[in-house]
């Protein structure tokens, strides 16, 4: 089959990609719409680099087809914050030194994301079980966990000021 | 890793998806969550022509409980099963084990009938659909047909059903008694080294019903019946546990693979099949 049109929503803009139904997801944002932030790390479904948000549930981008999300809202890193905007996340990351070679950021920044949406009051374990589909080989997860434990109350607190 | 062309359909109805795979035949193939062919397709270890979407049809979704029977459509994710409180309430044994399936992410795409319907004897809904004693149902261009999950395993990857048949759900009666899915792998995301899931019915400290059934432990999900009945009418004590215990893993053929050897796997198995037994009692 050759290539066809899909609309898909990406961080809030519509894109009409012209692609092959067998080209991933992780393809069509990475070479398509320059969108690099998702990384390939492992190609096979296990290390969550790739993470990006559709519809409200996080997925692995290379393990989906651009053809099954056509007409589904998705959000990348990119779409969280930028460097003169950071998200609380990235910024949390960035002071409690959740990285270190920061390839596998993106995925548990996006993963992180939607875990505070559906649990914004995680315990030590709920972070770590929730973040388990994310691998990480620089940093043995301390300080990942302890950004997103500190995200999730700066979140909450800045929710409280407002009320 | 790309995989090779194929056409891809998103029907909206089942009768549409029916009449594809009437037509294409061994060429077409269906996708629920993906999570299983997606990555066989990039290995290039399935070659489909023809690939049927599954996500556009509602009578496949959605996850019912009436009184006691519960209904859980193909299409429903295990993110949902876990999800919903019914389920946690009614048949709580299901609810623990898909926290135990892979990682969140796959959680989110895989589905209970993709689950069920691959054949790989990893997965996990298998064992625990046969210890439930579920019900698959399927359709076909020639109607529909209702087949029990302990007789619908054949070998790996090969099941009961044709190639141009879809299972649309999934039903059992809400169980009674103790529970327990154990599972031992060697990190989260894995699939079973070994699992067993367990449910055990004690009535004035006799046990009246018990079910066993074992996970990546032959090519197929393992129902033992012979460990259920060393339980029955007993008090479940150490003696019959230890019977049980040897009746299931008597019935077990574990190959070696890159989970360890078969001695390795036949003591692992034994010991999650006596955490299973020993929990579902300790609840029951
Ligand atoms: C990293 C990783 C770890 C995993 N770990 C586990 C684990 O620990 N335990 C476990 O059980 N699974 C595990 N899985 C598999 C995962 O749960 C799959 O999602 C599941 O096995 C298949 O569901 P699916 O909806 O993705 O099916 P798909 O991949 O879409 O389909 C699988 C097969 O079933 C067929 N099929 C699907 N739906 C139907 C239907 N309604 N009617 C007829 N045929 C159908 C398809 O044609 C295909 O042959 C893992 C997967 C990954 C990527
Ligand atoms: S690149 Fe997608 S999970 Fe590793
Ligand atoms: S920071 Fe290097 S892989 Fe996580």
């Amino acid at each position: 089959m050759g290539k066809q049109h899909y609309q898909i929503n990406v961080n809030g803009e519509t894109k009409d990609v012209l692609a092959e139904p067998r080209e991933l997801l992780i393809h069509t944002l990475r070479e398509q719409l320059d969108l690099t932030g998702p990384h390939i790390g492992c190609e096979t479904s296990h290390c969550g680099a790739c993470t990006v948000d559709i519809d409200g549930k996080s997925v692995k981008s290379c393990t989906v087809f651009t053809a099954q999300v056509a007409g589904k809202e998705i959000t990348t890193i990119e779409g969280l914050g930028t460097p003169d905007e950071m998200h609380v996340l990235q910024e949390k990351f960035r002071e409690h030194h959740g990285l270190q070679c920061g390839y596998c950021t993106p995925g548990m920044i996006t993963r992180a994301h939607r875990l505070l949406q559906e649990n914004p009051n995680p315990t030590e374990e709920d972070v770590r079980f929730g973040m388990s589909g994310n691998l990480c080989r620089c940093t043995g997860y301390q300080n990942i966990v302890k950004s997103i434990l500190a995200a999730a109350a700066e979140m909450n607190a800045s929710k409280e000021a407002a009320e | 890793m790309i995989p090779a062309s194929f056409e891809y359909h998103r029907p909206a109805d089942i009768s549409a998806a029916l009449a594809i795979l009437d037509e294409y035949g061994d060429d077409a193939r269906v996708i629920a969550g993906g999570h299983s062919l997606i990555p066989m397709m990039k290995l290039r270890m399935a070659d489909i022509e023809h690939l049927i979407d599954l996500q556009d049809i509602g009578e496949l979704k959605g996850i019912f409980v009436e009184g006691t029977k519960v209904t859980i459509g193909a299409m429903a994710t295990q993110h949902e099963l876990i999800d919903n409180g019914d389920i946690a309430r009614v048949a709580p044994i299901l609810h623990e084990a898909a926290l135990q399936i892979a990682d969140p992410q796959v959680r989110y795409m895989g589905t209970v009938g993709g689950n069920v319907a691959n054949g790989d004897p990893g997965n996990d809904m298998p064992g625990l659909m046969q210890c439930l004693g579920a019900t698959f149902h399927l359709v076909g261009s020639g109607g529909t047909r209702d087949v029990a999950a302990r007789d619908y395993y054949e070998a790996a990857y090969m099941t009961d059903r044709e190639d141009d048949e879809i299972l649309t759900a999934i039903s059992f009666n809400a169980p009674e008694g103790g529970f327990a899915y154990e599972k031992q792998k060697r990190k989260i995301g894995d699939y079973a080294t070994a699992a067993c899931a367990a449910i055990v019915k004690i009535d004035g400290g006799i046990c009246t019903a018990a079910s066993i059934a074992m996970t990546n432990l032959s090519d197929t999900p393992i129902f033992s019946a012979e460990a259920g009945a060393a339980l029955e009418g007993t008090a479940c004590d150490a003696t019959a546990i230890d019977a049980a215990v040897a009746a299931a893993t008597g019935a077990i053929d574990p190959t070696e693979d890159n989970r360890g050897p078969v001695d390795f796997k036949m003591h692992v198995a034994g010991t999650i099949i006596r955490r299973a037994i020993e929990r579902a009692v300790s609840r029951a």
